[in-house]
């Protein structure tokens, strides 16, 4: 107990409470200035809606995988195994780099993927939103967009699903889908009603942390957004280049800014994780 | 209604689980599989429940003469308890019960209040009343056991199969919930095929016993005549405890301790008997345990009656005449 408290205190409480001490040398005026400016504004949106996104699409990729790995046996299956881990242990810059290279309009994925957006743009002539995307899309591949990120940030947050799953997939045997098709349900039914409720809490707190990840992944991501101002600028990147110029203080605005909506999403992800846990036991 | 199991066969890669069994299950009995741990009566049940299919060839499945081999458990209405209970823990105790008639397709599921109904009345016949809002983690290992046969039951099934109803459960238990279920099967009738690996629950139980070893039927029978007349050494020794005695004649026989006569030294008879010295004594409980030691070296079990212990007045080191009494 004791421990615990010393311990978390260093190395989370004191640099938080220091975070919040810096950002609050600065008024209220300079505060309000630098967190409703647009281009603050536009990150944030980007920054959280991005890293929901990609960690919506790691949570059914992610119960996908881990179902295959559970249920299946098939040779090289340790090496998919092992490989699931990669994007925890690889550099995030060499992953923002490498993904870039790849999905980039010369890369192996990026230049079929803009020969296709080039054929709908032609074909179609799509405007507004999308048609703007598809523009990006046809010159630049999937980086330097809104989708490369969220590509990096799929990426990043796929093994933390992964990795919750599993323990809890394995644990639930096949005596229960067992007795509930002795009971005359049929494969979905069982997976819809028996197999899937007792996975939510794993696919919530999977959810959670490709999340949290994701919010505050910096490496991967400026590699493949190419940074444009209010269109592919992520929070953590305003906040170093706030550090690059010296505003120590309206660093530690955005920072705290930032800390604060995490923090409450996660407290609201953290009561729904309550309420379905406790249907569970 | 009666199941017939006509030469099954089932291997695992090569592993034999199961060689060339057939059975008849008659309708309404209480029928144990009894047998060692890798003996194949897991696979048995479950082929029968549609979990496991037998290999391909001639062996035949029939629930009262209709042959179900290809038909999936679900369809097949059987109702299974599984070792563990397999209950839905993120469900209520009704809701446990109700499983069975909810995933019935639209045109065929009862209406609401029927299947509450229903699972009242479950409820009440598995003596579980008024715990219907309980979560499985909330209820004691009985109770959830018969939870799960109510469950099973809840589909109205033809058959009920039950896979070590009572492994989980402490000794206490097991035995009121073992006598419990005996009046519960006089009750609803239904055809119902247990498997366990405890001789004891096996004979206390069951009209039929079915005793298996390495993938084979070893003996079918009453528990009286498996008990009293075993079929070969394996049946003699798995049923109980058994001395491997040779009579003063040459003849070796299997004996159970309590057909072991236990007489005064002075009455010895050569013809019949062998001399033996009691090496120790087992008194506490309603069954006096010997241990004897013959003259050739080997021991023997001798149970007896506390009464006949005391009317003989033994003591540890005295010289007795054992005499065997086989049951005609």
């Amino acid at each position: 107990m004791g421990f615990t408290i010393a311990y978390l205190s260093l190395i989370i409480l004191i640099p938080l409470a220091a975070l919040f001490i810096k950002a609050a040398g600065l008024g209220w005026e300079e505060w309000k200035a630098i967190l409703v400016s647009p281009r603050i504004i536009a990150a944030t949106r980007l920054t959280f809606g991005l890293s929901a996104a990609a960690a919506g699409v790691s949570v059914v990729t992610g119960l996908l995988v881990t179902w295959v790995l559970v249920r299946y046996e098939f040779p090289g299956k340790r090496m998919l195994d092992a490989m699931v881990d990669l994007p925890f242990a690889l550099p995030t810059a060499v992953a923002g780099i490498t993904l870039t290279a790849i999905y980039g309009k010369e890369g192996w994925i990026g230049s079929h993927f803009a020969a296709a957006a080039t054929w709908v743009k032609e074909t179609w002539h799509p405007a507004g939103w999308i048609g703007e995307q598809i523009n990006t899309w046809a010159n630049f591949g999937a980086a330097y967009s809104s989708l490369g990120i969220f590509i990096a940030l799929t990426f990043i947050g796929f093994p933390f699903v992964v990795r919750t799953l599993q323990p809890v997939m394995e644990d639930l045997g096949k005596e229960i889908e067992e007795a509930a098709a002795t009971l005359g349900a049929g494969r979905w039914t069982v997976f819809r009603r028996v197999i899937l409720p007792l996975l939510v809490p794993a696919l919530i707190t999977g959810f959670t942390l490709a999340f949290a990840r994701a919010i505050g992944e910096y490496g991967s991501v400026i590699f493949i957004s190419g940074n444009l101002p209010m269109k592919t600028e992520i929070l953590p990147l305003l906040i170093v280049s706030q550090l690059e110029q010296f505003k120590y203080g309206a660093a530690a605005v955005i920072a705290s800014g930032m800390l604060i909506i995490s923090f409450v999403l996660l407290f609201i992800i953290n009561l729904l994780q309550r309420r379905l846990d406790w249907q569970n036991r | 209604m009666s199941i017939s199991i006509h030469s099954i066969n089932k291997t695992f890669g090569s592993y034999k689980a199961l060689e060339d069994v057939s059975l008849e299950v008659p309708n309404g009995s209480l029928t144990a599989l009894l047998g060692p741990s890798g003996s194949g009566k897991t696979t048995l049940l479950r082929i029968v429940a549609g979990l496991e299919f037998a290999d391909d060839g001639p062996g035949k499945i029939l629930f009262h003469g209709e042959n179900v081999v290809g038909i999936p458990a679900g369809k097949r209405s059987v109702g299974f308890v599984f070792q563990h209970y397999a209950l839905f823990r993120h469900m209520s105790v009704a809701d446990n019960i109700a499983f069975g008639l909810t995933v019935l397709p639209r045109s065929k599921r009862p209406a609401k209040s029927e299947i509450r109904d229903r699972v009242h009345e479950l409820l009440g016949l598995v003596k579980l009343d008024g715990l219907d809002k309980r979560r499985p983690h909330e209820l004691s290992g009985g109770q959830r056991q018969r939870v799960a046969l109510a469950r099973a039951l809840a589909i109205r099934p033809k058959v009920l199969l039950l896979d070590e109803p009572f492994g989980a459960l402490d000794a206490k238990v097991r035995k009121d919930l073992r006598r419990w279920l005996r009046v519960f099967h006089d009750e609803i009738n239904l055809t119902t095929l247990f498997v366990t690996h405890d001789q004891e629950e096996a004979l206390e139980l069951a009209d039929q016993v079915v005793v298996m070893r390495n993938a084979r039927i070893e003996q079918v029978g009453t528990p009286q005549e498996i008990y009293d007349r075993p079929r070969s050494p394996f049946v003699y020794e798995f049923l109980g405890n058994v001395n491997k005695l040779t009579e003063p004649n040459g003849v070796q026989r299997y004996i159970r301790p309590h057909e072991i006569e236990v007489l005064f030294a002075a009455e010895y008879d050569p013809t019949t008997d062998r001399m033996a010295k009691i090496q120790h004594l087992f008194s506490a409980g309603p069954v006096a345990t010997l241990g004897v030691r013959l003259d050739d070296g080997k021991f023997v079990d001798v149970e007896l009656s506390r009464k006949q212990l005391e009317d003989l007045g033994l003591s540890v080191g005295d010289e007795v005449a054992i005499r065997s009494n086989p049951p005609e």
